[in-house]
């Protein structure tokens, strides 16, 4: 294991972590205390200097994001913590709920703080029952230890917090698809702008930040944004747009791996150390063949691409879209890319809203397509039309509203640039005489979606 | 004067102008296709049919910086400078994507759908669409299910644009349909109990517009199922006469028989909407029970008559009959009201003139989105109140006329009728005991039609042309659009050769005259554009002008 001390899990682990008890004897809620006596500007000042990009996914600048909310505003503003936690293979919000809901309850309020917030929702999915009764329990305690109700520690500032439990769609993470969920309707995600620091929810100013994000707020605070810059990368000098990545960040490493788990680790370390650093390498002596760097919205890494460091802007280098949640899943060389592609169709096929005409029907026309393919009756015409369903939908081409169907079509676009070899191979295989064929092949039993 | 370019057209907008891509685009004469935006629902730019490029143009320099994705026209405001591109590669492939992806799962049933010919997935697959079809999905399942009294849901028709689903929570307010499931398994539906039993269904009374919502064939018109290709019919503007609202509707028809209504925009009064009492209200004109004969009393036996001596018998009896009276049913169009008030004036310049019975049933009922339903059940009440007070001096209502018929003062009355249901009972029939000559004009049969002298078939609102003036003093004009059936002779026609005027009925002309004598119609000298003329505001102008010139 590396020498870097795990500042957001150093809680976790411990007996009854999940007290307010055990928190504050390892000194809890004392940056609440220093945040109150702060000005909000102030504390939103230290978070816009510390660097702090969103632990969500988008890697958006969180002080940034905090100042979009209009200024003078005669409220209330709204804080949502998004604890919809879906991406696969993703559960760094579930360790620290579960384990430390004070820390990222005590960064929770000062962020409200900051932003001066009436009222926090924290919408948790509801696949995190122990999470759920967890934060419900330190939320509970806070209300008795007066961090959370009228007049907070004397401060003469309020704040409730609201746990409200989502039913379990993957689009209700998206920012505007939660706040759809959270008024009680249909998990839609909303044109943009406005966005929902303009008119969000119950169209009032509305900030959404993730539970990692919240966590960062507090050891900011606690410790100055001088620490949180020493660790982690700094802004790519040749790329303007880079805003850098600083500070520690959870991985969910898990996959053919030895060791899964959930690791912090300085932003900026490269998927080979955390793989062999913390995951104790790959398993059963194999060799990785494809590496997801941050969900599989993100698209793959091939296994001569480990190199890439996994801060905000690596694994955009290598084809990638982003390093998204940070989640990590190792496919050994035994690995077929038709299941991965094939199941990463599913999930998306199966998660998209409906909404958009290019995602609802290109996602289940690539999974209906690779399912046939699977079942031995693919072309090799098949991949090219695969390429361009990636290449034509998501936010980026402008074809839908929201980022999901990028999420779909990367895994796409990245298996077809870097396995094509092996997906064509696959075809000729197991459809000997019809790989070459144009016409349209017979109907097949499909499988179902659902 | 600010400008949008669309595809190097340049258009002008005006000075609080709010248009989308969609709507400037239109003014340049560029279509775009679209599905889920409809002008009178929210924008939820979803279905993204209408993708385009757009940029900005500099003013200064006049150099076009273009954003790198595709937008949605219908969300993409028009703001100054906009500059709008929709014939480019990436616009073709981005509706050509859409076009492909729609059709996936489509049935694409065409031969046996109702859609077919008015469908914006055919049209927009034959401008837009690719040439082959490159999925191997057969789509070969058609699932129908109900929704209600009034609309049947084709299932897999159906490409999510959810307007029907935005009109029953922005416009009717009423909410019954939603969209259940998730993603490629999206279906339009109706709350249901576990067995499927339908639990809240679309009931509402604006129902029928979702059908005309629909730009493909999911949900289809119960009444009007597979009754009629469309291509056979033939539309003609007209005006509902269901209620004094006056919905601008379009009326359409094959030979003469009336398959089906549909509104027609008019944002003075209907916006894009009609309901459905309106909207099939419609029966009566084909109804078996229909009067068609012509037939005159003699020696107290009812006798044929025939239209070509009917003027002379009339007159001769109409004159011997002393005091003459005549009811002007609100269901007469302006023209016809004053053509009938005419005839009778010249016959006997003192004669009494009443508006015929004003049917109403229950309250005004308002929608969320602003359409109104009135409890006036008949087109022309203040049309043909106007006529009344200013030809005949004051305006006697139905009671009164019946009042002084009892009385015996009438000697001879013409009723003119029109109604689609019953409008009066026996009671009200013998008090014309006293009448010597009783001219009754109706649609159906009824005790005045019984007891009448002349029996005169007359037309139905499908088969008038004129004017009606609605609740709120608008003025529309229509033409005809069906003949009525034989034996029958339009009471507009009819009217027309009893003042002795040659050759066929011209509404235009009459109503021409009206406003030349009658102040109140003034508004309507220049013309009837299609929604029709205020006749309220003009009044009120006028009538503002007058106190100022009266005061200086």
């Amino acid at each position: 294991m590396p020498d870097f001390q795990p500042v957001l899990l150093a809680n976790v682990g411990k007996p009854d972590s999940h007290t307010r008890r055990v928190y504050e004897q390892t000194g809890g809620y004392q940056a609440l205390r220093k945040a109150l006596g702060m000005q909000p500007k102030d504390v939103i000042e230290a978070v816009k200097a510390s660097g702090l990009r969103g632990r969500g996914g988008a890697g958006f600048p969180t002080g940034l994001k905090w100042t979009f909310l209009p200024q003078n505003h005669p409220g209330p503003i709204y804080f949502c913590l998004n604890a919809d936690e879906s991406e696969p293979g993703t559960f760094n919000n579930r360790i620290l709920m579960e384990d430390d809901p004070h820390q990222v309850i005590e960064g929770l309020i000062i962020s409200c703080f900051a932003t001066q917030a009436r009222a926090a929702y924290y919408y948790m999915r509801c696949e995190y029952p122990l999470a759920f009764q967890r934060t419900s329990a330190a939320v509970a305690e806070c209300y008795e230890a007066g961090y959370l109700g009228q007049n907070i520690l004397g401060s003469g500032y309020s704040l409730d917090i609201y746990m409200h439990r989502g039913a379990g769609a993957y689009i209700c993470g998206e920012e505007t698809g939660l706040i759809e969920s959270l008024e009680g309707k249909r998990a839609w995600p909303r044109i943009k702008p406005p966005f929902p620091a303009v008119e969000g929810a119950f169209r009032k100013p509305t900030v959404v930040n993730n539970v990692e994000t919240a966590a960062c707020v507090k050891q900011i605070i606690e410790r100055g944004v001088d620490w949180f810059k020493s660790i982690g990368v700094p802004p790519d000098p040749s790329n303007p747009r880079d805003a850098g990545s600083y500070g520690p960040k959870l991985y969910c490493l898990s996959g053919h791996v030895n060791k899964p788990g959930c690791y912090e680790a300085p932003l900026g370390i490269t998927c080979q150390q955390l793989i062999d650093e913390y995951g104790g390498g790959v398993w059963k002596g194999r060799k990785a063949k494809a590496v997801i760097p941050g969900g599989i919205s993100m698209g793959l890494l091939k296994g001569d691409e480990l190199h890439c460091p996994l801060d905000f802007n690596g694994p955009g280098k290598f084809g990638c879209l982003g390093l998204g949640t940070a989640a990590v899943v190792v496919m050994d060389d035994q690995t077929q890319m038709i299941d991965v592609l094939e199941n990463s169709c599913r999930f998306f096929s199966h998660e998209s809203c409906g909404q958009c005409t290019p995602c609802r029907e290109g996602t289940s026309w690539a999974t209906k397509m690779l399912t046939r393919i699977k079942h031995g009756k693919g072309r090799l015409k098949d991949l090219d039309l695969l390429a361009e369903i990636g290449d034509t939908i998501g936010i980026m081409p402008g074809t839908t509203i929201c980022g999901l169907a990028d999420g779909a079509a990367w895994p796409i676009k990245n298996c077809l640039q870097k396995f094509r070899p092996e997906l064509e191979e696959y075809i000729k295989r197991t459809n000997p005489t019809g790989w070459m064929e144009t016409k349209p092949v017979p109907a097949l039993q499909l499988q179902t979606i659902h | 004067m600010p400008t949008v370019t669309v595809d190097g057209i340049e258009v002008e907008l005006g000075a609080d102008e709010r248009l989308n891509g969609i709507q400037a685009a239109r003014r340049a004469g560029v279509e775009i296709p679209h599905y889920c935006w409809h002008a009178g629902l929210s924008v939820v730019a979803s279905c993204r049919m209408c993708l385009v490029e757009c940029g900005k143009k500099d003013p200064a320099t006049g150099k076009v910086a273009m954003q790198p994705r595709v937008v949605p026209a219908c969300q993409t405001p028009a703001a100054p400078d906009t500059v709008f591109i929709t014939a480019s590669d990436k616009v073709k492939n981005a509706r050509a994507m859409v076009e492909e992806d729609l059709l996936l799962r489509h049935p694409i049933d065409c031969p046996i759908c109702d859609k077919a010919g008015e469908c914006s997935l055919q049209d927009y697959h034959f401008e837009h669409g690719r040439e082959e079809r490159r999925a191997d999905i057969q789509p070969f399942t058609s699932r129908r299910r109900e929704l209600g009294e009034t609309v049947t849901l084709f299932v897999d028709r159906c490409v999510m644009c959810t307007r029907c689903v935005r009109f029953t929570r922005e416009v009717s307010g009423t909410s019954e349909l939603m969209v259940i499931n998730r993603g490629a398994h999206e279906e339009i539906d109706v709350f249901r109990n576990e067995d499927g039993e339908i639990r809240f269904p679309l009931d509402n009374k604006l129902s029928g517009n979702v059908v005309d919502l629909c730009p493909v064939g999911a949900l289809g018109d119960k009444d009007f199922l597979y009754r009629q290709r469309v291509w056979f019919m033939k539309s003609h503007d007209n005006v509902c006469a269901g209620c004094s609202t006056g919905c601008s509707i379009k009326v359409e028809e094959n030979q003469d028989r009336i398959h089906r209504l549909k509104p027609r925009e008019n944002p003075h009064i209907n916006g894009w909407w009609m309901c459905d009492e309106g909207r099939y209200g419609w029966k009566h004109v084909h109804d078996p029970a229909r009067l068609t004969q012509l037939r005159r009393r003699e020696t107290g036996k009812l006798v044929s008559a025939d239209w070509h001596t009917l003027p002379a018998q009339l007159e001769n009896k109409l004159r011997a009959a002393g005091r003459l009276g005549a009811v002007l049913s609100p269901h007469l169009t302006v023209e016809e009201a004053y053509l009938l008030a005419m005839y009778i004036r010249v016959l006997d310049p003192e004669a009494v003139l009443a508006v015929g019975p004003i049917p109403t049933s229950g309250e005004d009922e308002h929608f969320r989105g602003g359409f109104t339903i009135r409890a006036e059940k008949c087109p022309n009440r203040r049309g043909v109140e106007a006529i009344v007070s200013r030809v005949g001096g004051s305006l006697l209502t139905w009671d009164d006329f019946l009042a002084q018929v009892e009385a015996g003062s009438i000697g001879g009355a013409w009723i003119t009728g029109g109604y689609p249901s019953a409008w009066h009972d026996a009671a009200d029939a013998e008090k014309f005991a006293s009448v010597k000559t009783l001219v009754v004009q109706d649609v159906f049969a009824s005790p005045l039609w019984d007891r009448a002298d002349f029996q005169l078939p007359g037309a139905t609102f499908a088969e008038r042309e004129g004017s009606y003036v609605n609740a709120t003093d608008r003025l529309q004009s229509f033409k005809w659009a069906i003949r009525p059936p034989a034996g029958v002779k339009t009471e507009g026609q009819l009217y027309w050769q009893l003042l002795g005027r040659p050759g066929l009925y011209r509404a235009s002309e009459v109503l021409a005259e009206i406003a030349r004598e009658i102040v109140y119609f003034a508004p309507a000298a220049q013309g009837v554009p299609e929604v029709g003329v205020d006749l309220k505001v003009t009044q009120l102008a006028a009538s503002a002008e007058l106190v100022a010139s009266a005061g200086g």
